[in-house]
């Protein structure tokens, strides 16, 4: 028994500012101190709060110190650990209170989250099984296959109201009940791992933090279907969930829990890792499975849906990682349990990765029909710097902007499908007034033209023209008839294309001229960017009353566009000007703007 | 766009070696060809016609379509990266905090586009896609090591440590 339980993160996020080197530090100094049959050091899957890291949380207290160096890890062993007396000036402040040490759950990031595809997530030991499994996991697996007919199973999801985590929403229930009434010598379960949304993380949080979950699921999956093989498609870029999920598979291998006759009730389940080698459209699930054939991985048209004919020609289902997460817990509590949670039509939780403009950036899980405005200013803190929030970006490539008038909408799959956007696997970044509209839709068209696999035309030109008039509006040259042709064209690419990923590629254009127009309109009759972005349209200027004269900007200009002498106000000579931005940055007087 | 290295091929028979034994292991998988491509990068660092060509015969498909799996994955090099690969993340969190702009710095601390390498082989820079470390953005990576909330100013300091 251990007295006292030190959690350090081990995810990627605070292994990148360096957790690894604070837990060696902690068992170096816990076994000088003499503590090390009293306290565990212990290293876990994420907490969320990825603003903060490196992350230690000591239990019973629950005390949460955030940035944690390496040289304050002494202090914190000889204070609290040996002595009882939490480092007060090392807490995240919020938790700070006058005489008395919060618990994290108290603090606005946690207070209004509900954690259950996150729940072991910072809890337990994802490399250790039995840690799972004292947290109730395998449990449901244990009921399934003793207690449960494959139907029962079903209409289990069915009634919860599951839907697909990964982008579109499908009824997970409704997808597994189409591949159990097809009947196949092979079927099998993959797991969509190969999170390509950029900004978003919550897959790779999970198979860190608690990859037995992931793999509990995918054999309930299997048993409910009738699969005996399951593959998980996962992205090569996420080396530590690679790690993870390898281990895991091992251990569960070992005990029984995978493999054959598992629970003594003749299922036999195996799995098999997958690395996706960097493609985004390998997210659409005739394309993943595809890759996993070891081919190109292209789309290709639905149907037969993967329910008939799906991977190596069998009856296959496809579910990401999130939903995957939700499994076991409704087993165990019940389909009522959860469908208690969320909106009419969007029931449970839902992850979102909260990044861009916010400070408390990391991954929130939170009841669906969340507002947005409670996502942003309590749990997310709000904007840094006391700048205005002016729109967030839900759903990816895939998705659009929510703007600031729309910021009370709650969120759920059906609302931001209303508003132009689309939940997509939770990326949620939020901008502020200093980013362009017309620069983030072009970002994202960048995203999707280097992505189109090129199968279909509508996708592989379309998506190109698309983004060739928005770089002739921000470039300054564009006319205002240009937008008709962007929304004709728009309106055919998702009309047209085979896959989700052309489908949906036109949305950041279409919900940025929707809730922005007159940013486009400003580019293209006024060639200004408000924001300061699109760098044909800026005009840096030096203010002569600011100037002090002292040459720094001219020195730094690679350009030699600025001219002025000793003392005297400095001019730019805007022909020259390559709009880089040196000099504003080098200027200790505030004297230079653009716009 | 994808070009093909003009610099030599300096594959060693070691090498060959350690493929070849790969390839007569995994053959018969189902799939094979992506992990192959995979341990082939993994050994080589990149991955050069003439590794193509070896993996090919030994999985017994047409060249052409191993080069069609080899030029559709990003995470697939046909041209050697330097010994340091710089990567800077361009992921929607990381360029909505200004990461675009650290990669143009690099480009011209370095005197390189993207997607190319040093003359002396030292440095290669790429952009990639999101490492889902959104909470440090802006992020870049070299070879192992991550680089966090960057401002810019850092980066002069941290390429000297190489």
């Amino acid at each position: 028994m251990f007295r006292s339980h030190v959690m350090i993160c081990g995810g990627t996020g605070c292994t990148s500012s360096g957790s690894d080197k604070i837990s060696a530090v902690f068992e170096a100094e816990i076994a000088k101190a003499g503590l090390d049959q009293e306290v565990k050091v212990v290293r876990t899957g994420c907490f969320g709060l990825c603003a903060l890291g490196p992350i230690v949380v000591i239990y019973p207290e629950g005390s949460f110190y955030s940035r944690v160096n390496p040289d304050d890890v002494p202090e914190i062993v000889n204070e609290h650990l040996l002595k009882g007396r939490p480092v007060t000036r090392l807490l995240y402040d919020e938790t700070v209170a006058e005489n008395t040490v919060k618990s994290l759950d108290e603090t606005d990031f946690y207070k209004k989250q509900k954690r259950i595809a996150l729940r072991n997530c910072g809890v337990i030991n994802p490399e250790n099984i039995e840690e799972y499994i004292a947290f109730d996991g395998y449990a449901a697996l244990g009921k399934v296959l003793t207690e449960m007919k494959p139907e029962d199973v079903i209409q289990t999801i069915l009634d919860s109201g599951l839907r697909g985590r990964g982008g579109g929403g499908f009824p997970t229930g409704v997808k597994w009940k189409l591949a159990a009434g097809n009947p196949s010598d092979q079927k099998y379960v993959c797991c969509n791992a190969d999170e390509g949304d950029p900004g978003a993380f919550m897959d790779r949080s999970v198979l860190e933090g608690d990859p037995h979950v992931v793999i509990e699921a995918m054999a309930i999956a299997g048993y409910a279907i009738g699969a005996t093989k399951g593959y998980v498609y996962v992205r090569a870029e996420y080396p530590i969930a690679v790690h993870r999920l390898q281990i895991a598979i091992n251990q569960a291998r070992e005990i029984g829990l995978l493999g054959k006759n598992i629970f003594e009730s003749g299922f036999d389940f195996d799995l098999e890792i997958k690395l996706g080698a960097g493609a985004f459209v390998c997210g659409e699930e005739t394309a993943l499975m595809t890759s996993i054939e070891g081919n190109r991985g292209e789309p290709r048209p639905r149907p037969p849906f993967p329910a008939v004919k799906g991977l190596f020609a069998k009856p296959t289902i496809l579910n990401n990682v999130e939903t995957y997460a939700n499994i076991p817990q409704i087993i165990l509590k019940g389909s009522e349990w959860f469908s208690s949670m969320g909106t009419e039509k969007s029931k449970g939780t839902k992850v979102f990765a909260l990044g861009g403009k916010i400070k408390n950036t990391g991954l929130v899980e939170i009841p669906m029909g969340t507002t947005l405005r409670e996502i942003v200013e309590e749990i997310g803190g709000g904007i840094p710097g006391g700048k205005k929030f002016k729109a967030a970006q839900t759903g990816g490539p895939s998705g659009g902007c929510i703007p600031a008038s729309l910021i009370d909408t709650p969120i759920d799959y059906d609302n931001l499908i209303a508003i132009g956007s689309m939940m997509g696997s939770g990326g949620l970044i939020v901008m502020d007034e200093d980013t362009c509209m017309v620069d983030i839709a072009k970002f994202f068209l960048e995203f999707t033209v280097d992505e189109s696999c090129g199968k279909c035309t509508p996708c592989r030109v379309g998506t190109k023209r698309l983004l060739e008039l928005l770089n002739k509006i921000t470039s300054g040259n564009g006319e205002m008839e240009d937008l008709d042709k962007i929304e004709e064209l728009a309106a055919f690419v998702k009309a047209n294309s085979l896959c989700g990923l052309g489908q949906t590629a036109p949305n950041p254009i279409l919900s940025t001229m929707r809730y922005f127009r007159d940013e486009y309109v400003e580019h293209i009759v006024d060639k200004k960017c408000k924001a300061g972005v699109c760098k044909s349209l800026l005009q840096y200027s030096i203010d002569p009353v600011k100037c002090k004269g002292c040459t720094l900007c001219s020195r730094v200009c690679p350009a030699g566009a600025i001219s002025g002498t000793v003392k005297n106000p400095h001019t730019i000579d805007t022909s020259k000007c390559i709009k880089c931005g040196a000099c504003m940055d080098r200027c200790k007087f505030g004297a230079i703007s653009k716009g | 766009m994808r070009r093909f290295s003009t610099v030599p091929f300096k594959g060693t028979p070691a090498q060959e070696a350690e493929l070849k034994a790969w390839l007569e292991e995994h053959k018969s998988m189902p799939g094979a060809a992506m992990p192959a491509l995979q341990k082939a990068q993994e050994i080589y660092g990149y991955l050069p016609i003439e590794v193509q060509r070896i993996v090919a015969d030994a999985l017994g498909k047409p060249l052409e379509e191993i080069y069609g799996i080899s030029t559709f994955y990003s995470q697939f090099s046909l041209t050697p990266k330097g010994q340091y690969k710089i990567s800077v993340c361009l992921g929607t969190a990381c360029y909505v905090k200004g990461s675009g702009k650290i990669y143009e710095t690099i480009e011209k601390k370095l005197g390189i586009k993207g997607g190319e390498c040093t003359a002396d082989g030292k440095f290669s820079l790429d952009a990639c896609r999101c490492i889902g470390a959104c909470g440090l953005a802006p992020v870049m990576t070299i070879n192992d090591d991550v680089y966090g909330r960057l401002t810019g100013d850092e980066l002069d300091d941290i390429l000297a440590k190489y």
